[in-house]
């Protein structure tokens, strides 16, 4: 049974002239290191205030200065917000790329380009907006040495003009982008935004069909990046010690944490510190750190990437088998070895999974939100106290990297919940304690905490073979208990991660699996199929591993299920097949990309396309 | 020590507890090994100063001495982690409870070859507690390779020949910010038994370096981590004694013999002259008599550095008093109208 094109049925019909109102994408092709930053965020700010759905993405290099640097927007009137790969309006900033980025364009895009480029004898099928930058940035700033920064937001000015963004908007977005401590700075590229906008009004009379429209999608709605939701997550979830290493594109979490817990967490009547942040040698240490403060008692997180992840193989070890609770948020990049360091994969699944030698499991948390990033990040914690291991949460630069709209986060509710931890006072009451005893039939055993003052609160923890009472065993039923009351815990564990959400169609044979950032193109992909293909789907997104049993009914529900994801070899797929019967296996397919840039709809959409066609 | 050991330990010490709370499980390490006496030195430090084992937390890597925390203060909890890691784990451990003191047991191995880059970065950051470096040259579990800690010139019992020079963690100690720097033999109980006292009361990172023999694989002639080798060259910079804060002098030493370093809880560190005047606070001097003494295939031992001012990490932290740990929800879990606030300032 393949899937035929529907009568084609486009969102409206449209005609070659008419308008295209808040459906379009920007790119800006600029050099890194020049601001363009700023202005580009200032110009998703601005759409974003004017109630449009927008999303922004840096496709960056990873380099400080000189490279090429792209930066995509798009608005989309339905919510679609996912990386769209046809661009409708190019900014052409950078020479060395412009010929190329012009020559990928769909005929009928829209070109704002540095005048000198002269790159309307490229091709005739595009608009063309020609802008004399160094000529308008002179007089709007006298000091020369700041040209360079301020001569993009002259392109915010067009832009808002051609697009027709309220420059009341735009000025606003520039102030808060700039902040309160650099009035001068935002005065001066307010200067530039309005030198860009006078001459577009004045010379670029508009030729293509894109603008924008005021709508009202975004009330209430907040900007962030995810790597500051989890930041947040971690703080509200009253994160105490924190370990790292800096590596792109993890660092911002520990620096947003920081800021944050500088601000939230000194103590008032003190003015000392609740929290201790370390920057440590390397990952190893840094996953060390956090599990000898998690061991000791305390909320304790790092944050890396894959090769990271990697060097902390070893310490994960320890924590699975010595039982020691850890957050660890891995924000996934391009990888095997260095990879792609500043482009985005969700690459570690299968690695992270079982990682370490040996028997290992550990689980994974998959926000796909802003508003997950927090929630999700914060039960990372409770999880990893509970079921005393180390705890991953998977995100990727895409989500961890840009700016994102989200709802404003829930206070969280729910008290922490720190585990089975003995106090001197219990232990008064028991007489004592077998560390790795199952005593509640749930694989978990309790623990206490270095320093209670009681003579039978110590105990030995190791990463050798040990019995119940934590002593030294090679024994081979010591291990095998050990070993067993590990999977029993980790099917507790089973029965306690967020289950997946689920969106089913009655009328589909499809089903449609994800996991994080991949939801925006497949969410967008299941509209195409609808309306172009006439073809239902239901879609159900993972939250967590290990998976419940909401996924293997969904397989049995569906003729054909598509797993789709972010890297080579069908990572999440594979972690299915582990735990899968047959009958159930048989019915997955796959869909991967692993290009490094953020999926897009029409991807899944032709490969979903292509494989039921056969 | 002279003053305690003119009395020997009573039955209980000051906080009511026996001997025997501060024993381990049994040995299993070789007869002989050198390790097993710093295990019995450190059961009589932390009784006679009368510590509560359970204010204690011990850590180790992997190899024979990281097993040996096994073997003393079974009390304590205690932390067998990864080979060459125990440095960060205790660092984890003691921030969340600023109030443990950490006892960090490692080897040559652990600490100079497959964990020398957390050993370093430990120092900088001059974490409370002591690490105890049991130093025999050779690599025992895995039968008796050379550790680079090796002298160059030393011989494996089979005759191979060590062409590299060694890696010597006090010299490594006292450059990085370590602030009780110390090196001792197992085989000299009295003068184990003064640093490590001295090193559980400082208030900042104590690194001792015991040249421990290892009996099975590099107690031979050629060995210069040898007992014969060591009670040979072993050259003590002075006589150390230490006085507990709870306990009077007895004898008084002539002016000028004793050089004399109050320490962060008024116990007192008394270092009898041996030839020279030996400074602990110069740290260039400390270098120069260890580098000395190396060329002279002399081992100095004693107190080589002491900084009673520098700030431990937990301080430099600026961390609360109580341990983070166990700070209650209110404490950690910023306000509703924190929340609100910086949603507010996101839209």
């Amino acid at each position: 049974m393949g899937i035929v094109q529907a009568a084609s049925q486009p969102l409206e019909a449209q005609d070659s002239t008419s308008e295209i109102v808040n459906d379009f994408s920007i790119q800006v092709a600029t050099v890194n290191g020049s601001g363009s930053q700023t202005a580009n965020a200032v110009l998703m700010r601005a759409i974003f205030q004017m109630g449009i759905p927008v999303s922004g993405k840096n496709l960056f290099p990873s380099n400080i200065a000189g490279l090429p640097t792209w930066f995509t927007i798009r608005a989309n009137r339905h919510g679609w917000i996912a990386r769209k790969k046809e661009i409708d309006l190019l900014v052409a900033m950078n020479a060395e790329t412009a010929r190329e980025d012009v020559a990928q364009l769909q005929p009928g895009a829209a070109v704002i380009y540095d005048q000198p480029l002269k790159l309307e004898a490229v091709r005739s099928d595009v608009h063309w907006y020609p802008v004399p930058f160094d000529e308008l940035v002179v007089p709007v700033c006298p000091q020369a040495r700041l040209r360079k920064l301020v001569r993009n937001m002259i392109y915010v000015g067009a832009l808002a003009r051609l697009l027709d963004i309220d420059l009341e908007e735009v000025r606003q977005a520039l102030f808060k982008q700039f902040g309160e401590r650099k009035v001068k700075a935002a005065e001066l590229n307010w200067g530039a935004v309005q030198a860009g906008h006078d001459y577009a009004a004045k010379n670029l009379p508009k030729t293509d069909p894109c603008r924008v429209e005021r709508m009202s999608a975004n009330a209430g709605k907040i900007i962030i990046e995810g790597n500051a939701a989890c930041a947040l997550g971690a703080v509200f979830a009253g994160v105490t010690v924190v370990a790292w290493y800096p590596i792109t594109p993890s660092s911002s979490v520990i620096e947003a944490i920081t800021s944050y817990l500088e601000r939230f967490r000194m103590d008032p009547e003190t003015g000392r510190a609740t929290f201790a942040v370390v920057q440590c040698e390397d990952e190893l240490a840094s996953l060390g750190t956090v599990i000898g403060a998690g061991w000791a008692g305390a909320r304790a997180m790092t944050a890396t990437s894959g090769p990271g992840i990697s060097l902390m193989a070893e310490f994960t070890g320890l924590g699975y088998w010595a039982e020691v609770p850890a957050v660890i948020i891995d924000v996934q990049r391009v990888g095997p070895s260095t990879g792609m360091p500043t482009r985005t994969m969700q690459g570690d699944l299968l690695s992270t999974a079982v990682l370490s030698h040996g028997d290992t499991k550990h689980p994974m948390l998959f926000p796909s939100s802003m508003r997950e990033c927090f929630t999700l990040t914060g039960e990372a914690f409770d999880l990893a106290e509970r079921f005393q291991t180390p705890v991953f949460v998977m995100t990727d630069l895409d989500l961890g990297m840009n700016n994102w709209m989200s709802d404003p986060f829930p206070y969280p509710e729910e008290p922490v919940q720190r585990g089975k931890v003995l106090s001197a006072e219990d232990l008064k009451r028991l007489g004592g304690f077998a560390r790795y005893q199952d005593v509640d039939g749930d694989g978990v055993g309790y623990r206490t905490l270095p320093g209670t003052p009681h003579p039978a609160a110590g105990y030995f923890t190791r990463g050798t073979g040990h019995d119940e009472r934590a002593r030294y065993s090679e024994r081979e039923d010591d291990f095998m208990n050990q070993m067993d009351r590990l999977s029993r815990k980790f099917e507790s564990l089973r029965g306690n991660v967020p289950e997946p959400y689920l969106d089913e169609d009655a009328d589909a044979h499809l089903g449609l699996i994800c996991v994080g950032t991949s939801r925006y193109a497949v969410e967008e992909s299941r509209d195409q199929l609808r309306r172009e293909f006439s073809t239902p789907t239901s879609y159900l997104r993972l939250r967590a591993y290990p998976f419940t049993a909401a996924l293997r009914d969904f397989i049995r529900r569906h003729e054909r299920v598509y797993v789709i994801e972010q890297n080579r070899d069908a990572q999440l797929l594979l972690l299915m097949r582990l735990e899968l019967d047959p009958e159930d296996i048989a019915r997955l397919r796959s869909i991967r990309y692993y290009g490094g840039a953020p999926l897009d709809a029409r991807t899944v959409t032709e490969e979903i396309v292509r494989q039921e066609g056969r | 020590m002279s003053a305690a050991a003119a009395t020997p330990p009573k039955k209980a010490n000051r906080i009511g507890l026996e001997v025997i709370s501060y024993k381990g499980a049994r040995t299993t390490l070789c007869a002989g090994c050198g390790h097993n006496s710093v295990s019995e030195r450190l059961i009589e430090c932390f009784f006679e100063l009368g510590v509560p084992p359970w204010q204690v937390a011990k850590f180790s890597g992997i190899g024979c001495s990281s097993k040996s925390p096994a073997y003393f203060l079974g009390m304590s909890h205690g932390f067998n982690a990864v080979h060459g890691r125990a440095p960060s784990v205790a660092t984890g451990a003691l921030l969340a409870n600023r109030h443990i003191l950490g006892v960090t047991l490692s080897g040559d191995g652990d600490t100079a070859s497959i964990g020398l880059g957390q050993f370093m970065h430990m120092l900088r950051r001059n974490v409370r507690q002591i690490c105890i470096i049991e130093n025999n040259g050779v690599y025992g579990l895995t039968k008796g390779q050379f550790s680079a800690t090796a002298d160059a010139g030393s011989t494996l019992r089979s005759g191979a020949v060590n062409e590299l020079p060694p890696i010597d963690c006090c010299v490594e100690a006292i450059q990085l910010g370590a602030t009780l720097v110390a090196r001792t033999f197992s085989g000299d109980k009295r003068q184990l038994q003064a640093i490590l006292k001295a090193a559980i009361v400082h208030q900042g990172l104590a690194v001792i370096d015991v040249i421990s023999p290892c009996v099975a694989f590099n107690d031979h002639e050629g060995s210069t981590k040898s007992y014969a080798y060591m009670k040979e060259h072993g050259q003590p910079l002075h006589e150390v004694d230490f006085v507990p804060s709870f306990e009077e002098i007895e004898v008084e030493i002539e002016d000028g013999a004793v050089r004399e370093v109050t320490l962060h809880d008024g116990s007192r560190l008394r270092l009898k002259k041996l030839g020279g005047d030996y400074d602990p606070s110069e740290k260039l001097r400390a270098l120069t008599a260890i580098h000395e003494a190396a060329r002279r295939g002399e081992v100095v031992t004693g107190i080589l550095y002491l900084d009673t001012g520098r700030k431990h990490f937990a301080e430099l932290l600026n961390l609360v008093d109580e341990p983070l740990a166990t700070l209650p929800e209110s404490r950690v879990r910023p306000s509703r109208q924190a929340l609100d606030q910086i949603m507010e300032e996101l839209r």
